[in-house]
Order: structure tokens, then C-alpha cells, then sequence
């Protein structure tokens, strides 16, 4: 039962990875006062470019046109909804349905129609010496692979990068009002066009990271939601960089259940055990969302809306 | 407010915008919010102008795509009209019947967009609607006789209703955002489905993931036999015409629409109860993709699939901005996605073109109806208008 236990901790953070990834994204864009809806596409674009890139067998190269792949899904929503100004639900669900589509499109095109056998590169668990003896904690959290690292590091950085720097006063003036950030000299197109670049990065790195650390291989659609869990992680969070990691790490252990399950042989139908994390999302989301407020000037395409 | 060091005078002089702007706001965008189109056939000659150019353009690009993914434009554009309007049989058996779901879950989608809820699921409303009407199928066997398609239907509808009005109890009570809710609903749905098709509701003999078929006397009567068109067709336009009316005529209609526009002047200025509406809007929103879902069952796959919709709900937001969520501009713009889908299935069937392109072309409509809507709102600053002209903030913002 212990050694089950432990599992599941281990198993939560693994999964919380790509969660934690993505969602730390959408805090910058959200608190630029952009939901991007489109979070899914950056996701499954980037799982697709990890799969591409490591395919010469280098889990680097995965993770950079993971990246990429992300990137150029935030530059079409920065052109669309930063610059352009069209609406941020309509414009998110497109995104969402183009990466859905162009990656089933590119992935039969270049692997055929079922791409059996592929396979990327697993990155294996690095252990952090003295850290990953603390019981239970020390191996779920420091016996994971090198992009968890990564993820508790851009955590730290997200949070500074607001709270302490001018770019981090711009990113929240321009959620908050953005006629007051042209007041003080800052461009919202701008701000909230270099978020949504971000944001893709971040989107793609996470695919990444589903694909290179979790899986191992692309499947069509494995997204499977992850990018509006984000988005939901990002509200119970309370759009602060701590309270969206504690977040995080509590879907990763909802979509971990199913792993636990099958652990230790409980009798539940595999099918509500799949659809335990969408369900728990809403059930914290009811008891938090009402008392956390959003950036203010959060989802409105035009910028000088009251 | 934070932000700016003088920010208690800015937040002032917001407010004495704000009081004044309410009016002037519901009346410019009644007048040129054109995702919100007033109803009169001027805008529908308006939208079908904008919607018609986007799906023009669109398609212009499909040969692009085509080369872009490696296949050749010719046999697969030639495949993908025989799969679509190409012959009867094509039209009664292929795009109208995939039509009829888009209509109704366009429709569902259009009507709690104008009451500004975004509901986002469809699909997942769809599904419970299937469920729904399944159940209802197995439990009635022939003991209604030929009322039992209404039963079915409007099991149905209830089942859609209720999925959606949990979003819009979330909302209401909560102050959960829809646009979250109904996505993790969709995928509950699905799940639940799932769970359905192998517990509750598998076929007796437990080797399949699906329900049992149901009598024919719960069957919609087809339009045109042998193919496969039935009586959903109907039940769509007729909602069609009848969400059309409601919208253009009805005090409801003028609130939902009104709400839709600014809930805050809603309030204040009309007195109309902004929680009840948008309640209301998303619980109608949520019956229409549930008769989508219990016609598919009664009329075209018989039994409960977890693959009964091949993203129906999704599509059919594509449906209804294509329409710029008009009513009767749904028909036309589910006929045409469903032609599209139709044609996708016999691109891939014959021309050996993966059918996810479809979904990449409905995500370019929508990408490029979402551009059309926010070029014609330009003419309206981007910018507040302030009282006077001295406190009027610099308008090229430096970077």
C-alpha cells in the first residue's frame, strides 16, 4: 500500500509537469488580460514538435521544435488577438480546432494513418542527492526528470518577473487598465503580444514535455484537455504564480487516480475514473472561483471597454 | 488602478465616464456590434455578404492545403464534391443528414452567444441529449406507439437542458466562468458516455461499447426513402424559424439580446434580470444541442456510441459565427459545413486525404469571421473618449 502510495505522489508530479508548464504561461497572458482559449493548440502543436525533433533521438532538439511549435501558435494568436484585436473566446476556440487539425493533418500525412510503433525518447529521472531522501516528499519531488527542474524554476521566475520588475508592472497594468498603461507609456498591443508569444512557448514546452517525459510517443488529440485544466488551474490558483503551482500539483494528482487505481485494484469503472479530473476542476472551481478576482480588463478585445 | 500614480483621479474620472457611456454604449453597439446583429433582413443581406466572402475565401485556400499536405488538388476536390452535392444521394444521404445536428447544436451555440454566455459545450450537451433520449428510447419500448420519437426528443432536450443548466447553476451561484464549465463538461460527457455504453446501458449480450438498439417505433420517420434523411431536417428548421421569431418579436428575445449586448446597462436601464437570463439562455442553449444529440439516435445511428459525434458541438460554433448568429443563416451555414464534412468523409474514403482537414478549414472560417467582426467594429475608438480633449491620452502608445 506504501510503496503504491509513493507512486502515486511520484506519478502526481509527473503529470502536474505539463499542467504546471502550460499554466505558468497563461498567468502572464491572463494577467496581460488575454484568456487564451487557445492554450490546447499551443499544447498539442508542441507535443507534435517534440515528436518531430526527437526523431533524430536527441531529447534537446524535441524539446527546442517542441518549443517552436509553440511559439508559432502564440504568434498567430498575438497577430489575431494582441494586434488585430478580435475576439479572445471566438479567436482561443479556433486556435484550439486549427492545432487539433493541423497536427492530425501533418501527423498522417508524414506517418501514415496509424503511425504504429513510433516512438520518441524518454528523458530518464534525474536524482537530486540529499533532497530526494526526505521521505515520501524527497522522491515525488526531486527524483523526476530534468524538465520538472525546469518548471519549479520558471515558477520562481514568473513570480519575480511580476511582482519585482518594470516588465512585470507593465504585464499587470495592461490586465488591470489598460487606458492607465498608455497613461504611463506602455503599448497593451505589445505587452499582450510578447505574453501570448510566451504563452505559446510555454504551451509547446509543455506538449513537450508530455510527449519526451511522459509517454513517449504522439497520439492524435492527447492533449486531451490539458490547456483548459490549465486555464482552470490558473483561476484556482488566483492568477499567483505560488498559488498556481499548489494548484497544479493537485490536477496532476486527479489525472494520477487512474494510475493509483489500477495500483491497488479498486472496483470503479475506468471511465469515471477518467472523468474524475474534469469533474474535481469544477467542484474546487465553485468553491474558489467567487472569491478570487480576475484581472480586470481580463478578456476584453477592445482595449478601452469598461 | 494600482498601477498609476495618479490613480484615484483616474479612477474618478472613469466613473463620470462610465455613467454617461452606459446609454451611449448600448445604442452603438445595438448599432454596429455586428456579432449581434438586429434581426432585420438588412442584416442578414449584411451578414450572409460577410459570411459568404470568408467561406469564398476560405475554401480558395483549400487547394493550398491540399499541396501543403501532400496530395493532389484535383481527385481530392473532385472527391470532395461527389461526397457533397454531387448526386441525390449524396445531398439526402450525406450532407443534409449531417446538416441537421449542425443546424440545431449552430442554433444552441447562437443563442446563448447573443445572451453573451459562452457556451462552449455543445458537444458535451449533444452527448447527454443522445444519452437522454437512449435511455427514454429503452425504457418506453412500444408502449407509446408512434408518440415515442417525442419522448425520445424531448428526453433529449431535457438531458442537454440539464448538463447546461448545472454551467449556468455554476455561474449563477458559483461565479464559475461557462466558458470553463461547459469544456470540462464536454469531457465528463464523453467519459460518461463511455461509462454508459459498457455498464448501464451495453447491449444485453456485453461483447460491444454500445446500448441497445432501439424499436423503429422510436425511430424518426425518413423524409425521403432509402436515404437516409429523416425527420430531424424539419425539427431543425422549424426551430430555426421559431429561435428567429422569439429573437425578432418576443419581450424575452428583446432581453436576451439586450443582456447579450451590455449586461450592465441591462440592468440598470432596463430593469431586466441579468443572473435569470443568462440562466435561462444557457438552459434553452443546452435543450437545442440536446435534441441535436437524441435526433442523431433516433434518426440516423439507432443505439448510443461514444463516438456518435464525430465534434458536432465543436463544429457548430463554426455554424453559428459563419452566420454571424443568425437564425436562418444557420441553415445555410450548417448545410454548407455539413456538405464540407460530408465531402471530408469521401476525400478520405477515395482521394486517401485525412478528414482532420475539414476541422482545419472550419478553424480558419471561424479565425476569419473573428477578423471580419473585429475590422467592422474599428470605426469605434479603441480608446475612451474622455471628457475633453486636454485629458485625451497620448494615441500612438510608445512601446
Amino acid at each position: 500500500m506504501s510503496d503504491a502510495v509513493g507512486l502515486f505522489l511520484e506519478a502526481s508530479v509527473r503529470t502536474a509537469t505539463p499542467l504546471a508548464i502550460a499554466a505558468i504561461g497563461e498567468v502572464i497572458v491572463e494577467r496581460a488580460g488575454v484568456i487564451n482559449i487557445g492554450l490546447e493548440g499551443a499544447i498539442i502543436a508542441g507535443a507534435f514538435g517534440a515528436l518531430v525533433g526527437a526523431g533524430t533521438g536527441s531529447v534537446t532538439l524535441g524539446f527546442v521544435t517542441a518549443g517552436v511549435a509553440g511559439v508559432s501558435i502564440g504568434a498567430l494568436a498575438g497577430v489575431l488577438m494582441a494586434w488585430l484585436r478580435t475576439d479572445q473566446i471566438v479567436t482561443g476556440t479556433a486556435i484550439t480546432l486549427l492545432g487539433l487539425g493541423a497536427t492530425g493533418l501533418f501527423y498522417r500525412t508524414m506517418f501514415g494513418a496509424t503511425g504504429a510503433g513510433l516512438t520518441a525518447p524518454i528523458m530518464s529521472p534525474v536524482r537530486i542527492p540529499g533532497l530526494a531522501e526526505i521521505p515520501w516528499a524527497g522522491p515525488a519531488l526531486f527524483e523526476q526528470p530534468l524538465v520538472t527542474y525546469g518548471a519549479y524554476v520558471l515558477f520562481g521566475v514568473a513570480w519575480w518577473v511580476l511582482a519585482r520588475t518594470h516588465t512585470g508592472l507593465a504585464i499587470r497594468a495592461t490586465g488591470e487598465s489598460p487606458p492607465a498603461a498608455i497613461a504611463a507609456g506602455v503599448s497593451p498591443s505589445w505587452v499582450q503580444g510578447m505574453a501570448l508569444l510566451f504563452g505559446g512557448l510555454c504551451g509547446g514546452v509543455a506538449g513537450g514535455s508530455l510527449v519526451l517525459a511522459q509517454s513517449g510517443t504522439f497520439i492524435e488529440g492527447m492533449s486531451a484537455g490539458r490547456g483548459f485544466i490549465a486555464i482552470a488551474i490558473v483561476v484556482l490558483g488566483r492568477w499567483h504564480p505560488a498559488g498556481v503551482a499548489l494548484a497544479a500539483l493537485l490536477f496532476g494528482g486527479a489525472l494520477a487516480l487512474q494510475y493509483l487505481v489500477q495500483a491497488t485494484g479498486w472496483e470503479i469503472p475506468y471511465q469515471l475514473v477518467l472523468a474524475a479530473p474534469y469533474i474535481l476542476t469544477l467542484l474546487v472551481l465553485a468553491g474558489v472561483a467567487g472569491r478570487s478576482a480576475p484581472p480586470a480588463a481580463l478578456g476584453q478585445s477592445r482595449l478601452g471597454e469598461l | 488602478m494600482k498601477f498609476c500614480s495618479s490613480g484615484t483621479e483616474a479612477g474618478e474620472r472613469r466613473e463620470v465616464w462610465s455613467a454617461g457611456e452606459v446609454g451611449y454604449s448600448i445604442r452603438r453597439k445595438m448599432r454596429t456590434q455586428t456579432l449581434l446583429p438586429d434581426g432585420r433582413l438588412t442584416a442578414l443581406r449584411h451578414s450572409m455578404t460577410i459570411g459568404l466572402g470568408c467561406a469564398a475565401a476560405v475554401l480558395a485556400l483549400l487547394p493550398g492545403l491540399l499541396i501543403v499536405a501532400g496530395h493532389e488538388p484535383a481527385p481530392a476536390l473532385a472527391a470532395l464534391w461527389r461526397g457533397s452535392f454531387g448526386s441525390g444521394y449524396a445531398l439526402l444521404s450525406a450532407t443534409l443528414v449531417r446538416a441537421t445536428p449542425l443546424i440545431l447544436a449552430g442554433l444552441a451555440v447562437a443563442l446563448a452567444f447573443r445572451a453573451g454566455v459562452w457556451n462552449i459545450g455543445a458537444e458535451g450537451q449533444l452527448l447527454a441529449g443522445a444519452a437522454a433520449g437512449t435511455a427514454a428510447a429503452l425504457v418506453c419500448g412500444d408502449r407509446l406507439g408512434p408518440l415515442t420519437p417525442v419522448v425520445v426528443v424531448a428526453a433529449g432536450a431535457v438531458g442537454g437542458a440539464l448538463l447546461a443548466g448545472g454551467a449556468g447553476i455554476l455561474r449563477a451561484r458559483f461565479g464559475v466562468l461557462e466558458i470553463i464549465s461547459t469544456i470540462m463538461l464536454n469531457f465528463a460527457a464523453l467519459h460518461f458516455v463511455g461509462f454508459l455504453v459498457r455498464g448501464p446501458l451495453q447491449e444485453p449480450s456485453g461483447l460491444y461499447p454500445q446500448s441497445a438498439t432501439i424499436m423503429s417505433v422510436a425511430r424518426l420517420p425518413a423524409l425521403a426513402p432509402p436515404n437516409r434523411l429523416h425527420l430531424g431536417l424539419v425539427i431543425a428548421l422549424f426551430a430555426a424559424v421559431a429561435l428567429w421569431l422569439v429573437l425578432r418579436y418576443t419581450e424575452v428575445g428583446f432581453r436576451l439580446r439586450a443582456v447579450g449586448a451590455n449586461p450592465v446597462a441591462a440592468r440598470t436601464a432596463g430593469s431586466i434580470n441579468v443572473v435569470a437570463t443568462t440562466l435561462g439562455a444557457l438552459v434553452a442553449s443546452g435543450a437545442l444541442a440536446g435534441i441535436a444529440g437524441a435526433s442523431e439516435v433516433s434518426g440516423v445511428t439507432f443505439a448510443l456510441y461514444e463516438t456518435l459525434s464525430p465534434g458536432y458541438g465543436y463544429t457548430a460554433i463554426a455554424v453559428a459565427l459563419l452566420a454571424r448568429l443568425h437564425p436562418i443563416g444557420i441553415v445555410f451555414s450548417g448545410i454548407f459545413l455539413g456538405a464540407l464534412q460530408a465531402g471530408g468523409a469521401a476525400m478520405q474514403r477515395d482521394a486517401g486525404v485525412p478528414s482532420v482537414l475539414v476541422s482545419i478549414v472550419e478553424a480558419l472560417l471561424i479565425l476569419a469571421m473573428a477578423v471580419a467582426a473585429a475590422r467592422s467594429l474599428r470605426p469605434s475608438s479603441t480608446i475612451p473618449e474622455p471628457l475633453d480633449d486636454e485629458r485625451r491620452p497620448a494615441a500612438e502608445p510608445v512601446g
